[in-house]
């Protein structure tokens, strides 16, 4: 089960997710985020503090908007991140890719050099 | 039972002798010492016989069929009354001749006579003694038992003497089975079950039965020659009873096969119901098809209602099927326009319906039909089509007739349903056969034993979660001295991480030939599959080259989970931990900023142990993960084994944590041990 939350900060779009991102609901972590990246909003945050599990699916959803990252320039910040999650995401060399933040306030700051 | 037959035969020859012999001796004036009461018993004793013969002849015969059976009643009369016809002609053209009065010639002919009607009466009672019991209940049957043993009694009653006119017993015991035949007269279910034709054919012949019983009566008890007001004495009390009670027995029938006449077209729909109801419910397993399934339905409910002519329209899809009975497509068009211009319609409501199962009878204007009823067909809750019936007279519907057609829709929907899950279950079965044919082939695809030398052994370990599975394993002899060994597990699991796991295959079979270091590898791979890989799959591999001469092992990690190594020298095991990315991820040149090669020497008794995420993130039921440092305790405890025992101790600790040995994962284990 998972549970996803978007909320329209003034500068930024933060995306909660809660729960495991299985098979089974990475089609939905994938609707939500496709859904900021169409927004008008450049800098989306995912807030990972209450992500329980995630599983190769989940970590698909991720890995396919790096491109769109990259070409269009987006902001685009996970955070909160459990170590056992991010353990998963630094094994398979995502960290490498994304810009992981431990907090939200590392996050925010993200938003300064912009 | 034919013993039966030819012991009355015989006796029969045997009583005629006797008489002649007696007649013989009279005329000589010799007494033969033959008493009186001989010739009555051996008659008695023919009854007797032919009772015993009839009784299992017709009883057993197994055809249900009452026309059969009263025509075989009616072809044994006719035979009795030709003869009996022939004997009287045979008199009247004698006329005076010497021949008209030898006693023996009266005898014999009269005794012919005589025991054919008998045969005839006999065989008459035991039809109907079939008919009356037909669908018998309890109390039919003791009453018939005790109307029968008193019939048979009767036939050794003649040896008392006494006639119906002088004596008191007889006619009491004639009253009695006389109320009894009566009473069971009563017993004639089997005419309903006679279609209109049958019943006509069964009046005919119970009538020329009932003919034969009057001409047999005056030809036993009514002297030919003299005047019809001389009867002979009434002495044989059987043959009285079976006269009286085939007579009853046959008015009965008659009448009321002449009252039923008028209702049997109703019981002859009401059974072509049934009939239509069980070829509904039956049609899978006679294995009819979804259309003669509607048709069936189509003609039982036209039938019900009385309809002239009718379809059933089928959507599937975009488009329309009909199926049509006395009504073409043209005609059907002009009424479907009418039928949506009429504007009296009257709703047949069901209780607690929605509005697209009720049922709608619809007037029509200026058309044949007068009516139009159209009832919605309904298979697993979603409407399929309709059907239409048309009548040519108004007001010909009433509850009962859309109640029984109600049942014929839901019985075909039913059937039809059963038909969807029988062919699903075929498909699913052709599924299963197919995924087993892939996991054959997938089988085939992960080699048993891995290539190596003396200086180290391997063993491998896989099991998939599913029928096929995404992780993989390989390895290739390159040189005498050097050896690539690989470990990768493709995102997802099934059918999909199986298509993927074996294009992987195919990629690491063509490049490991051109001996490339573990990176460059890895980036030619991450080339090829980023043009097949979907865009949110990847795969994980970890690639190793082992050189046996100098002992040293070369690597790179694609994203998969670090690999352990078991230092003998100092008895610990630690994670191979360098810089990786997985395949498919960043598909462009970039990719080799993501990876890093290391190198290791290895001494003797040194382990290296690969596995998939599999192994590492099986969960047991509190939600914990084996995890690796449970994997590297195990490894250190257990280094002094051989890679197949260690393999065994793994996965045995692994199913031990989880408490299943059904993983949600695939899970793979390669273990190496070096010389």
């Amino acid at each position: 089960m998972i549970e996803i939350h978007t909320q329209n900060e003034n500068n930024y779009l933060l995306i909660s997710v809660k729960g495991d991102a299985d098979a089974s609901s990475a089609i939905h972590l994938d609707k939500v985020i496709r859904q900021a990246f169409d927004g008008p909003q450049k800098s989306i945050f995912i807030d990972c503090t209450k992500l329980n599990y995630i599983s190769s699916a989940g970590l698909g959803v991720f890995m396919s908007y790096i491109e769109d990252i990259t070409q269009n320039q987006i902001n685009f910040v996970i955070y909160g991140l459990s170590e056992k999650v991010l353990n998963v995401f630094s094994i398979l060399g995502l960290d490498q890719l994304l810009t992981i933040k431990k907090t939200k306030e590392e996050a925010i700051s993200t938003l300064d050099g912009l | 039972m034919r013993a039966s037959l030819i012991a009355a035969i015989v006796v029969w020859l045997i009583v005629n002798l006797l008489e002649i012999l007696q007649l013989i001796a009279a005329r000589s004036s010799m007494d033969l010492g033959v008493p009186d009461y001989l010739p009555v018993l051996l008659m008695d004793i023919f009854y007797l016989l032919l009772v015993i013969f009839y009784r299992y002849n017709i009883t057993r015969s197994e055809s249900s069929n009452f026309v059969d059976l009263l025509w075989r009643v009616f072809a044994t009369g006719l035979i009795a009354a030709i003869v009996a016809l022939g004997i009287q002609l045979f008199y009247n053209s004698l006329d005076d001749s010497i021949l008209r009065f030898n006693v023996f010639v009266n005898t014999f002919l009269s005794n012919l006579d005589k025991s054919l009607i008998s045969v005839f009466l006999i065989s008459t009672f035991m039809a109907w003694k079939k008919l009356i019991l037909y669908q018998k209940n309890k109390q039919v049957v003791f009453y018939w038992k005790a109307f029968e043993t008193m019939v048979i009694a009767s036939i050794f009653f003649d040896l008392t003497g006494f006639t119906l006119q002088n004596d008191l017993a007889f006619q009491g015991l004639y009253i009695v089975i006389t109320i009894l035949a009566i009473g069971l007269s009563g017993n004639l279910k089997w005419v309903a079950y006679l279609n209109f034709r049958q019943k006509w054919i069964s009046i005919l012949l119970i009538l020329l039965v009932t003919i034969y019983l009057f001409y047999f009566f005056d030809e036993l008890y009514v002297a030919p020659i003299t005047a019809l007001s001389y009867v002979s004495d009434l002495d044989n009390l059987f043959l009285l009873t079976l006269f009286t009670f085939l007579l009853f027995y046959s008015v009965f029938s008659v009448l009321v096969i002449l009252f039923n006449l008028p209702t049997s077209s109703v019981f002859e729909r009401k059974m072509e119901e049934a009939i239509n109801f069980q070829r509904l419910s039956q049609s899978v397993q006679t294995g009819e098809s979804e259309d003669e399934i509607f048709e069936i339905l189509l003609q039982s409910s036209m039938n019900t209602i009385y309809a002239d002519a009718g379809w059933i329209e089928l959507t599937e899809g975009e488009e329309s099927k009909f199926i049509r009975k006395d009504i073409s497509r043209v005609q059907i068009s002009a009424i479907q326009e009418k039928i949506i211009s009429s504007k009296n319609r009257t709703l047949f409501r069901k209780p607690f319906s929605t509005n697209e199962s009720d049922r709608v009878l619809i007037h029509l204007k200026k058309s044949n039909y007068k009516t139009v009823l159209v009832v919605p067909l309904t298979v697993q809750t979603s409407v399929v089509g309709f059907m239409y019936l048309l009548n040519e007279i108004k007001d010909n519907h009433n509850r009962e007739m859309l109640n029984i057609i109600d049942t014929f829709v839901n019985q075909a929907s039913i059937s039809i349903e059963n038909f969807k899950l029988l062919e699903e279950a075929i498909r699913n079965e052709r599924y299963k056969e197919e995924l087993n044919i892939a996991k054959k082939v997938q089988r085939a695809l992960i080699p048993d034993t891995l290539a190596h030398d003396d200086s180290f052994s391997i063993h491998p370990f896989t099991h998939a979660a599913t029928e096929v599975g995404g992780d993989y394993y390989d390895s290739y002899q390159l040189s005498e001295n050097l050896f690539s060994v690989v470990i990768g597990d493709v995102s997802g699991k099934g059918t999909s991480a199986a298509f993927h796991m074996s294009q992987m295959k195919g990629i690491y079979q063509s490049l490991v030939q051109m001996n490339l270091a573990p990176d460059e590898f890895l980036l030619r791979a991450n080339i090829s599959l980023s043009q097949c890989l979907e865009k949110t799959s990847f795969i994980t591999l970890s690639y190793f080259l082992i050189d046996t001469q100098l002992k040293q092992l070369q690597f790179a990690r694609a994203g998969h989970c670090p690999s352990l190594v078991y230092r003998n020298a100092e008895q610990k095991a630690s994670y191979l931990q360098n810089k990786g990315l997985g395949l498919g991820i960043l598909r462009n040149e970039s990719y080799k900023d993501h990876i890093d090669v290391n190198q290791l020497k290895y001494q003797k008794d040194d382990i290296l142990l690969l596995f998939t995420d599999g192994i590492s993130e099986a969960q047991n039921k509190t939600g914990d993960e084996f995890g690796f440092d449970r994997l590297k305790k195990l490894l250190e405890e257990n280094a002094t084994q051989s890679p197949k025992e260690i393999q065994k101790a793994i996965i045995n600790s692994l199913y031990a944590f989880c408490e299943t040995r059904h993983l949600e994962d695939d899970y793979t284990l390669v273990v190496l041990k070096f010389n």
